[in-house]
């Protein structure tokens, strides 16, 4: 509020038109940042500065170890705690860029002596870059169309759910810095490809080496830009600005992405990094043309030409198959397949698919992520179609490869959230530039909306003032009557209130949960923190072995180790898929098989998530099928999918379940006592919320493992697996056995009713008696 | 292929007639590069491509000097005068600077 006030105040001291609009962007930016960042904060402020869901934990333990140990360390740093028995190599298979941000501003930050936690700067790091990206998004907006639309598009990428989803405070994952350098890039390719300067081209190669270093959707850019440069030559833009620019980025922007060593040589070696080199070489091919044709102008030259071209391209295209087949360049990697056949992952990499957010995307995930502008976006790209140039042609590719992607897979809307920004804004800017031509008409509005500027609606009031620039143009006007201007102009600012509003309330309700500290609501409104996850790594911590291998679900993995720092077996990175598949073969097969895999990997604690009692869904029951089916991946001769449901097809945990499923590991561990369980007055005992049935396999005992741990709403339980001597063996014949002991015939009989001690002491008189009895 | 001969011909004496001296002086680099470049070609192809960083980055700094010359070529040419409006020649020679610094930054970085 205090910044409005000094604009109005400061507004009548500047004169000069140059100047208020420049600080009308430099307020407008800086609001849009802090709207930005405070609607981030709800986890925060619900709950408590903490890292979020599990990739994040990974990110925060290596920055941690980054920041203790040294930059050099964390690039040699051999994780023996992780997929034990084969560790990971983790500075050579992590993007380092997330923790060399935080890690430098922890530095930064230290040297003036601000002493603030690594924790911290890792919560609040994605918040601030969301403010980076909306200045990002304006430039580029800026330099495709206009200033206003940039405003516009800076706003919208500061509130809109598709972004926030990946950027909420704690969230500190490579996407909320990736996004804002996807960003950041384009800007810099657009201007480079418009002033056709060496200088920009380096500055873009720079922040796409920024890009590289931090997230794997760089590849994205290594493909678009190919593209735009491609559509451009097809339709017959080429010219040696476009011919400078390309060249020294792809130049500089391949030898630099080639220094993270998680990329390694993939840049000359893999198929989704040859477009951008086939395009290399035909810019050359094509400006070498232009300029023997610059040189002598006659027709004959004309077929040589063609044929120089032709017999060109055919080299190139014949080299690069032939590497492929040769094997000097990798064919592409099955997540990529997974673009293009949406089928493919489901058939051969269960893995990929178990993930949620890998599944294809929703109409409603549309409207939900991304609200108003959905509906608008088209209209933006409508016309930057019809006022088409060679910037336009880039955001115009975007838009439709980011559609498709965020089609594919879930995930990828975040690619799709800016592009659809950008294309929104130029539309209401073009909608207002039309409507709100007329000062009179458009002053009231504004005014009216400023009065009730809270926290929430602050965004549109500053949308509402975007046209005063452009209404300064003075243009003519074109017979919009008076009414329908008015009209007009409300709709527009209600649907701009009406996306704010909902942007808001899906931040505050489905983006801003940690998932580590889990909340539910009783009858009356009271809050009630369900802190079992934490309270269960607190126990593993305090109460195991240091050296102590805890198996679990590859989903929990990251956070075991970075909250309890005991040594796991599989985690989030799922690199090895026959590992997870061992982990999932012990948990679905019966107790004593998977007490042998068990032995066999060493391990001594199981975790296992349980939401019966509380009705939490994403519990290991529920996702025990993808285990089931990673499994039988590769072990299709002792798991079988088909064994684990009913006759009639189904999954059932109830008397009905097929005795496969109820007598398996994951079952028996989630089930234990919980037979004995009443949960309340009108169900039975034994009632599992989650699945709404009574369990199937109510008393049965554990023999290789005893409970450990359970946690106060049994969200979490943790056996400890038994030692060989610890449990009961069967009764070996004493024929049969290596060691005899001493034939003992008891003197016990149905006469003589007194017992008889074995191995009496026998006192002799002055002599000490010996504790040991041989 | 008589035709050929004569247009290289013809091609020749129009470029000893047309380009500028700056020019002639870029392209007498390029063709050292090219030259460079093809040597390193040649090596890797008879010796091997062992310590493929230590080529790469070598074979890279020569393509990547020879983008940056043809660069610089097409912004100081008097003809695309009109297509790099807002770049004088300095500022070219600059911009070319510039790249090399950070081109070779990173070749040193890769080369190991």
């Amino acid at each position: 509020m205090s910044q409005t006030y000094t604009k109005k105040s400061s507004i009548s001291k500047l004169n000069s038109k140059a100047g208020i609009s420049s600080l009308l962007i430099f307020v407008i930016l800086l609001l849009a940042w802090i709207a930005g960042f405070s609607s981030r904060l709800f986890a925060v402020i619900r709950f408590e500065s903490i890292i979020h869901e599990f990739d994040p934990w990974f990110n925060y333990r290596a920055t941690a170890y980054m920041v203790k140990h040294g930059f050099y360390n964390f690039l040699n740093w051999f994780d023996e705690r992780a997929w034990y028995p084969l560790g990971r190599i983790v500075g050579g298979t992590v993007y380092p860029g997330l923790m060399i941000t935080s890690g430098s501003i922890h530095y930064l930050l230290h040297l003036l002596h601000i002493n603030v936690h690594i924790r911290d700067i890792c919560v609040f790091l994605a918040p601030v870059f969301s403010g980076l990206t909306s200045i990002s998004t304006y430039y580029l907006t800026k330099e495709l169309w206009s200033k206003g639309a940039g405003l516009f598009a800076a706003c919208f990428i500061a509130i809109v759910p598709g972004y926030i989803s990946r950027s909420v405070a704690g969230s500190y994952d490579n996407e909320g810095i990736a996004i804002f350098a996807l960003q950041f890039t384009y800007f810099l390719w657009i201007k480079s490809v418009k002033t056709g300067s060496v200088f920009w081209a380096v500055a873009s190669a720079l922040s796409y080496f920024y890009m590289v270093s931090a997230w794997g959707g760089y590849v994205f850019i290594i493909n678009l830009i190919p593209l735009h440069v491609f559509v451009l030559l097809l339709m017959g833009r080429f010219s040696n600005r476009l011919f400078t620019s390309y060249t020294t980025f792809y130049i500089l922007g391949l030898i630099m992405s080639m220094q993270i060593p998680f990329v390694g040589f993939q840049p000359i070696r893999t198929s989704e990094h040859m477009a951008a080199s086939g395009v290399f070489a035909l810019m050359f091919a094509v400006a070498t043309l232009k300029y023997l044709q610059s040189m002598m102008s006659k027709s004959e030259f004309k077929s040589l030409v063609i044929y120089g071209g032709l017999i060109a391209a055919g080299i190139v295209f014949g080299t690069v198959v032939l590497l492929t087949y040769a094997g000097f360049i990798a064919p592409w990697s099955g997540r990529f397949y997974s673009l293009w056949d949406t089928g493919y992952a489901k058939i051969h990499i269960p893995i990929i698919a178990s993930v949620s957010e890998h599944q294809p995307t929703t109409w409603f995930a549309f409207f939900f992520d991304l609200h108003v502008l959905v509906a608008t976006f088209p209209a933006g790209l409508w016309y930057c179609i019809k006022n088409i140039n060679d910037e336009r042609v880039f955001v115009v590719l975007y838009a439709l490869s980011a559609v498709y992607f965020a089609g594919v897979m879930v995930r990828l809307m975040l690619t799709l959230t800016p592009v659809v920004c950008i294309l929104s804004g130029i539309a209401f800017s073009g909608l207002l530039e039309l409507f709100l031509r007329d000062d009179e008409i458009a002053k009231p509005e504004e005014s009216g909306d400023e009065e009730h500027t809270t926290p929430k609606n602050r965004k549109y009031d500053k949308v509402g003032r975007v046209p005063k620039m452009k209404h300064e143009l003075n243009k003519e006007p074109d017979g919009i009557g008076p009414n329908i201007r008015t009209i007009i102009s409300v709709v527009i600012l209600l649907l701009l209130m009406l996306f704010a509003v909902h942007c808001t309330w899906v931040t505050s309700n489905a983006y801003s949960s940690p998932s580590i500290v889990l909340a539910s609501y009783s009858g009356d409104g009271t809050r009630q923190i369900l802190d079992d996850f934490r309270e269960a790594y607190f126990w593993l911590s305090q109460n195991t072995a240091d050296e102590a291998r805890v198996m679990s679900w590859w989903d929990y993995g990251y956070q075991i180790a970075g909250m309890a720092n005991r040594t796991t077996l599989v985690d989030n990175n799922t690199w090895n898929n026959s590992h997870i598949a061992l982990v999932g073969k012990a948990m679905s097969s019966n107790e004593s098989a998977a007490y042998t895999i068990m032995t066999a990997l060493d391990v001594d604690y199981v975790l296992v998530i349980f939401g019966g009692v509380i009705g939490y869904s994403g519990d290991d029951i529920n996702k025990f099928l993808w285990m089931v089916r990673i499994a039988e991946g590769e072990h299709p001769k002792d798991i079988k999918e088909s064994n684990y449901f009913t006759e009639q097809g189904e999954f059932r945990i109830d008397g009905e379940g097929s005795p496969t499923l109820l007598n398996c590991l994951m079952y028996k561990l989630s089930y234990y006592r919980f037979g004995e369980l009443k949960l309340d007055y009108r169900t039975p005992a034994g009632y599992d919320r989650t699945r709404n049935a009574v369990i199937g396999n109510k008393d049965f005992q554990l023999t290789y493992l005893e409970e450990a741990y359970t946690t106060e709403h049994w969200l979490v339980r943790i056996y400890r697996v038994k030692k060989p001597d610890e449990f009961n063996r069967p009764r070996i014949p004493v024929a049969n056995r290596l060691v005899k002991s001493p034939n003992f015939v008891s003197k016990k009989s149905t006469k003589r009713k007194r017992g008889t001690l074995k191995n009496k002491p026998v006192i002799v008189k002055g002599k000490r008696l010996s504790s040991k009895q041989s | 292929m008589a035709n050929i001969g004569s247009v290289v011909s013809k091609f020749y004496s129009e470029y000893s007639i047309k380009t500028p001296k700056k020019m002639k002086i870029i392209d007498a680099y390029l063709l050292y590069i090219l030259l460079t470049g093809i040597v390193q070609f040649v090596y890797c192809l008879l010796v091997g491509t062992f310590p493929f960083n230590s080529f790469l980055s070598g074979f890279i700094s020569t393509v990547g000097s020879f983008v940056l010359a043809v660069c610089l070529r097409l912004q100081v040419n008097p003809e695309n005068k009109n297509q790099f409006q807002d770049i004088s020649p300095e500022r070219g020679y600059a911009d070319f600077i510039f790249a090399h610094v950070v081109l070779h930054l990173v070749v040193m970085n890769f080369i190991g």
